[in-house]
């Protein structure tokens, strides 16, 4: 039996926390919009946002794959900037998982956002608090709950994601080659064993990350008081 | 150039705010109407709560809207104080640190007093020392309104926006929390705009009144006229009364009475609390007052005022509302030219009394009261 190489796994953490921190960088404003706004470009930009829920994660990446390919209109541009690749690289899987994870983060975002509503940052308006202040004082302590859940689904959405990463990501050890990847190339050459432990660490390391936010968010709603 | 000035015009699908305001820089001014009839949201167009309402605002000499100049002060940038309905203190927050929300914001008016000073006023006068370190979920209906007030307050505002803070409350909470708006009634002296559709509340803490129908003021000015004139839906209610403001001159241990003196004359009461020379305030029934052309020795009837008749209107077939004018002391005759300090009391009495007493305006007559209850 082979040694366990550990490499697939620790690339898969650091796709996913990359992935998970750029989410709530671009989800949070995107989220805070969604429910705050009237506006007619609401409903298609859900439907956009929400398309990685329905559709095989074949399709996303077969799409990326040509978007972030040398002639892709991602891919074109980043090559004449930086004259690298972004297909089969991380920054390219970073850019998939962001897409791909995106209704994951969003949307519990939103909700929460949409359940605070309007009357508390009415009240911290005329408690003299502005705009951001409102946001930094009112809504993001009171949307704990949303950003735990969201940062959660987000990361363990991306540390499970096969089908687009296979697509955009190749299988480049040590570069693309994430967890569940590796785990199907050693079923292929029938390493049950290595496959084994790689996909009880994923199972054992998922229980225990959502076993420690539910608990948390079962500790934190009594000292809020509700 | 003291006090507010408003106008505003605001058009939704099902309503219509159309509203001119002046509104005095003391006092409580009651905006009063029915349910539906705009005064909730007159009051959020005074807080820049409403941005699609048109028109223009003025407190003292300070400009915070002028549609016809662009000028809009953000909400964040007024100094006022708003208390809604439904308290909406901070549930992540305790008591302290929603207090202290508003007040590490504001600008400091108030030079003479520390922060510290202002903040231990507030927290006794409306009795939050014993709340400070719990949350909101944590308190009474009555306490979090009083946590709410005193958020409001400590923000130092130049006017206080109160929108029905007793609505949500049941009979007991009201009761506890009334002694404290009173309270705060004396010690402000800045304007108060209270939204409200109980007539216990106006006549209890209101200087002023306006009245709101469909969106329109439909009338606005001192509380204690106003709630007399018969051209107003206030007078013919069920709950029709008027209000005195008397001081206490006597107390008669005997008959444990006390004797109230006020412009147009005295009432005999039950004993009261008070020393003398401390102001109350009495409100009159109209269902209470009957009257009479001739003084008599033979009632039971302790109160009786000479008065002259300056209205009537019928109410329904078996009913009128007289309007009373009372004779002040050392001003007789129904000659009287109408002044503004005349007090008025309001008689409900049927038809065929009106017609047997032969009444019509000018006529010089007496009004017995039977009872009246003090507010405040």
């Amino acid at each position: 039996m082979q040694d366990l190489d550990l490499t697939p796994l620790w690339l898969t953490l650091e796709l996913a926390a990359v992935t998970t921190v750029i989410l709530l960088l671009l989800g949070t404003p995107l989220a805070w919009w969604l429910a705050r706004t009237r506006s007619r470009l609401k409903t298609p930009i859900e439907a956009v946002i929400a398309l990685p829920l329905v559709l095989p994660p074949t399709v996303l990446g077969f799409y990326l794959l040509i978007g972030l390919g040398p002639d892709g209109i991602v891919g074109g541009p980043w090559r004449a900037m930086t004259g690298g690749a972004l297909a089969f690289t991380f920054p390219g899987l970073v850019i998939g998982s962001v897409l791909y994870s995106l209704p994951f983060v969003v949307q519990p975002l939103q909700n929460t956002f949409e359940t605070i509503g309007n009357p508390l940052l009415e009240a911290a308006a005329t408690l003299r608090a502005g705009p951001l202040d409102r946001f930094f004082t009112v809504v993001l302590p009171l949307a704990r709950g949303g950003f735990i859940t969201g940062a959660t689904l987000g990361f363990a959405h991306t540390v499970g994601e096969f089908g687009v990463v296979l697509m955009i990501g190749g299988n480049v050890p040590g570069k693309t080659q994430v967890i569940s990847i590796a785990i199907y190339d050693h079923v292929e050459s029938l390493e049950y064993a290595q496959a084994h432990l790689l996909s009880a660490g994923l199972l054992a390391f998922s229980f225990v990350v959502l076993f420690l936010v539910y608990s948390l968010n079962r500790r934190w709603r009594p000292a809020l008081g509700r | 150039m003291n006090g507010l000035d408003a106008s505003f015009r605001l058009a939704r699908a099902d309503f219509e705010l159309v509203a001119d305001l002046t509104i005095p820089a003391r006092g409580v001014t009651a905006l009063f109407g029915p349910s539906g009839s705009g005064k909730t949201t007159l009051l959020r167009c005074l807080a820049g709560l409403e941005p699609e309402a048109r028109g223009h605002l003025r407190l003292d000499a300070e400009v915070w809207q002028d549609d016809a100049r662009s000028v809009f002060i953000a909400p964040h940038r007024r100094a006022l104080g708003y208390v809604f309905q439904d308290t909406r203190l901070f549930p992540h927050l305790n008591v302290r640190a929603n207090l202290d929300y508003g007040r590490r914001r504001a600008h400091p008016i108030d030079t003479r007093h520390s922060q510290q000073e202002r903040f231990e006023h507030i927290v006794e006068l409306l009795g939050l020392s014993g709340l400070l370190e719990r949350y909101p979920a944590q308190l009474s209906g009555g306490e979090q309104q009083r946590a709410a007030i005193g958020r409001a307050l400590l923000t130092q505002p130049r006017l206080l926006l109160m929108d029905e803070p007793l609505a949500a409350l049941d009979a007991a909470r009201k009761r506890d929390i009334l002694p404290y708006l009173d309270e705060l009634r004396r010690a402000l002296d800045i304007p108060v705009v209270y939204v409200t559709h109980a007539i216990d509340e106006v006549s209890r803490l209101a200087d002023h009144l306006v009245l709101i129908e469909s969106g329109r003021v439909q009338a606005s000015g001192d509380l204690m006229p106003l709630l007399s004139r018969l051209e107003y839906p206030l007078a013919h209610g069920e709950g029709a009364m008027t209000l005195i403001e008397a001081r206490i001159a006597g107390h008669d241990d005997a008959y444990h009475l006390s004797e109230l003196a006020f412009a147009g004359g005295s009432l005999t009461v039950s004993r009261q609390p008070g020393a003398l020379g401390d102001r109350v305030r009495v409100a009159v029934h109209a269902r209470d007052v009957s009257i009479t052309l001739a003084p008599t020795s033979q009632s039971s009837i302790l109160n009786v005022l000479p008065a002259t008749v300056a209205e009537i209107s019928q109410e329904d077939p078996a009913r009128v509302t007289v309007r009373l004018r009372l004779l002040r002391k050392g001003r007789k005759g129904a000659a009287d030219a109408g002044s503004e300090e005349d007090v008025f009391l309001l008689a409900r009495i049927t038809r065929k009394s009106c017609e047997r007493l032969a009444l019509a305006p000018g006529r010089e007559v007496y009004a017995q009261v039977k009872s009246v209850a003090l507010v405040g």
